[in-house]
């Protein structure tokens, strides 16, 4: 939660709110990359690009 | 109130600890974890730091990270949107880390600091972040003598600069500009490096020890093709050429194809074509750091200028620097790379955010007391590790010491020299040294096959009385810090044969050039140690005998290592290198050890026992 709240701060700071949503999907996208090493998501993945 | 600054988790962790703003210990991790560019946290480092105080860890009152993980966040997310989809595979590569690890940086100091260090502190409410350069421009102008100065900060990325220009006064710094990531001297330089086949972030003294051997033919292709050069010294990369902001290398095919060629194979043969590379981006470099110093005069009119940021270890760069007067003085710091980053974080935190005054004790010497930071041994720790050891040694008292030493140094043999504190930053400065004569022409390749085990073309720097200075070189400054390059004078170089001169690449070697030749690169420079009786007494001792036996005030001083290991630390390590190679003589303090004493089942083979770097 701490962690939330910083990076909100962060971007508000630097007015870059608009970079809210690309680090929200990007986090994601990361964990979903972790979970995809050697996992049935990893054909999901490279479908993408 | 104490102030421990950190570096970590890229490359050369290190930590300082300062007390009311004066420098107390700063050493890096790698020469206590003996893995050579350390990047873990310096756990070892910041435990001798404390003890070095004699202080526990809840005296101290902040800890400094010495950079802005969000915002190199930002960065890396930025450049990704703005290559994509190129760029996938960097992506794939380094989010994981991010999203695990790197962005969570905060918690994960702290909860290291926990486990490490001391569980019952509040380490959560001491932490704090400086930014990358703000770092690096801290560590240039608050150690430096200068009550003024512009500030010049150049290396390959911190967060989103690569070279920032700063002006500071008393206790204040301010930054006036920068050049933004993509377009990074330090990248430029490495990509060089990688594309001539040494390593990027240890390599790049290697590029700069190769150029001489060549000619700057590809200077004009790289300006008219890679990098814009700006009157101010502001560049601009064309990126077409590069591949670090998408991919996982520093240079593509585009790159290859202009320089006709793959690049080298790691230690596969040089060729001229790889010395005339390297001759050429030593060139357009210097060319931007002198047009970005006279830009920062320009601007701030300033007379002083303090340097700091990787690219500041181009002594090269510096001495040309300091020969066309750009400013009336110049101080570089000597852990210049993101070690010195600690230094600086902790400087930053001092002056900037508890506003405290700087105090200069002497407009003439630094506040680095020699870069001599690190720690020392006792005489009963030091006797009881070479007991452990096997060694077969004998304690004598300094000034036998000193004539014993020199006498040798003087008869062509190479010693093993550990005193008092350890230096930090990169350079041995006669505390943790390798010592040889000079004046013998095979002491170059001796000392590089034998004694090293590195690279022939390599070059060996000089440590110099600065009494002498002007008597041996082209240069009347001091430069406590090897961080200085300047020509040997007219009358101590040696007349060349016409055969000579048309030799070639590493063929020049076999010409020896001056009446000190080991330490006389190809075009007459040398990488210049002066040496002060004021900053190191015993150091400056045993060349003044050295001079008294043979009239020459000036020994080969190189870092107390091999190839790819980091410089040695305790008086363990010493022995060990020692015995490793084929040093000769060993002096720990007063604790004097011959080769030829030592039992032979101790000798070991030393070469295997670290990556090539």
């Amino acid at each position: 939660m701490d962690f939330i709240k910083e990076i909100f701060v962060f971007l508000k700071v630097r007015k870059k709110l608009w970079l809210a949503p690309i680090v929200a999907i990007m986090i994601i996208f990361g964990l979903l990359l972790i979970a995809a090493q050697g996992s049935v998501v990893a054909p999901f993945i490279y479908t993408l690009f | 109130m104490y102030i421990l600054g950190v570096s970590a988790f890229y490359h050369d962790s290190a930590a300082c600890l300062i007390k009311d703003g004066g420098i107390i210990s700063a050493a890096q991790e790698e020469r206590f974890s003996r893995i050579k560019h350390d990047s873990h946290f310096p756990v070892k480092a910041i435990k001798y730091c404390l003890s070095q105080a004699g202080i526990r860890a809840r005296d101290i009152s902040n800890v400094v990270f010495y950079e802005k993980p969000f915002l190199k966040f930002e960065r890396l997310l930025e450049t990704y949107l703005s290559f994509a989809p190129r760029g996938f595979s960097s992506f794939k590569s380094s989010m994981p880390v991010w999203v695990t690890d790197k962005l969570f940086q905060k918690s994960r100091i702290t909860a290291l600091l926990h486990a490490e260090v001391d569980d019952e502190v509040d380490w959560q409410k001491k932490l704090l972040f400086s930014e990358h350069h703000l770092s690096h421009a801290a560590s240039a102008f608050f150690p430096s003598p200068f009550d003024k100065a512009a500030i010049l900060t150049v290396d390959g990325v911190g967060e989103w600069a690569t070279t920032t220009c700063s002006v500071g006064s008393s206790n204040k710094l301010e930054i006036l500009k920068e050049i933004q990531f993509p377009h990074s001297l330090g990248l430029l330089y490495s990509a060089f490096t990688h594309y001539v086949g040494f390593k990027v972030n240890s390599g790049e003294y290697k590029l700069m020890g190769l150029a001489p051997y060549g000619k700057p033919r590809y200077t004009d292709l790289i300006k008219k093709n890679l990098v814009s050069i700006m009157s101010d010294g502001s560049f601009h990369l064309n990126m077409t050429y590069f591949n670090y902001g998408v991919g996982l290398t520093m240079t593509n095919e585009k790159f290859h194809d202009l320089f006709g060629g793959p690049p080298r194979q790691p230690e596969s043969n040089l060729t001229e074509r790889h010395m005339n590379i390297a001759a050429s981006i030593q060139k357009v470099t210097e060319e931007i750091v002198i047009k970005l110093a006279q830009g920062i005069r320009d601007e701030t009119k300033e007379s002083n200028l303090c340097l700091a940021g990787g690219v500041a270890l181009n002594c090269v760069a510096n001495g040309i620097l300091l020969r066309k007067k750009v400013f009336e003085n110049i101080w570089i710091q000597p852990a210049a790379g993101d070690a010195g980053g600690a230094l600086g974080a902790a400087l930053a935190v001092w002056h900037l955010r508890h506003k405290k005054k700087r105090k200069i004790h002497n407009k003439k010497r630094d506040a680095m007391a020699g870069t001599y930071l690190g720690p020392s041994y006792s005489d009963n720790t030091i006797q009881r590790e070479l007991e452990n050891c096997g060694a077969v040694f004998s304690k004598v008292p300094e000034e036998k010491l000193i004539n014993q030493v020199a006498y040798h140094l003087s008869n062509g043999k190479a010693i093993g020299w550990m005193q008092g504190r350890m230096e930090f930053g990169p350079r041995a400065l006669g505390n943790r040294s390798i010592l040889a004569d000079p004046r013998s022409p095979d002491m170059q390749k001796q000392l590089n096959l034998k004694v090293k085990y590195r690279e022939s073309f390599r070059p060996f720097a000089p440590s110099i009385l600065k009494e002498h200075l002007s008597e041996w070189f082209e240069i009347n400054e001091d430069s406590p810090y090897m961080l200085l390059v300047a020509d040997i004078v007219q009358g101590k170089r040696l007349v060349t044969s016409k055969a000579t001169e048309k030799l070639t690449g590493i063929d020049k070697l076999k010409a020896p050039r001056s009446e000190v030749p080991a330490i006389t690169h190809v075009d007459y420079s040398a990488r210049i140690q002066t040496v002060h009786s004021h900053s190191n007494p015993k150091f400056h001792k045993l060349i003044g005998e050295f001079h008294r036996l043979t009239g020459c005030p000036l020994v080969i001083n190189t870092s107390f290592n091999i190839r790819g290991e980091p410089i040695v630390c305790t008086a363990k390590d010493a022995f060990s290198c020692f015995m490793g190679t084929e040093l000769d003589l060993l002096a720990i303090e007063n604790f004097l050890l011959f080769k030829k004493n030592q039992k032979t089942s101790l000798l070991q083979n030393y070469r295997s026992k670290y990556k090539l770097d």
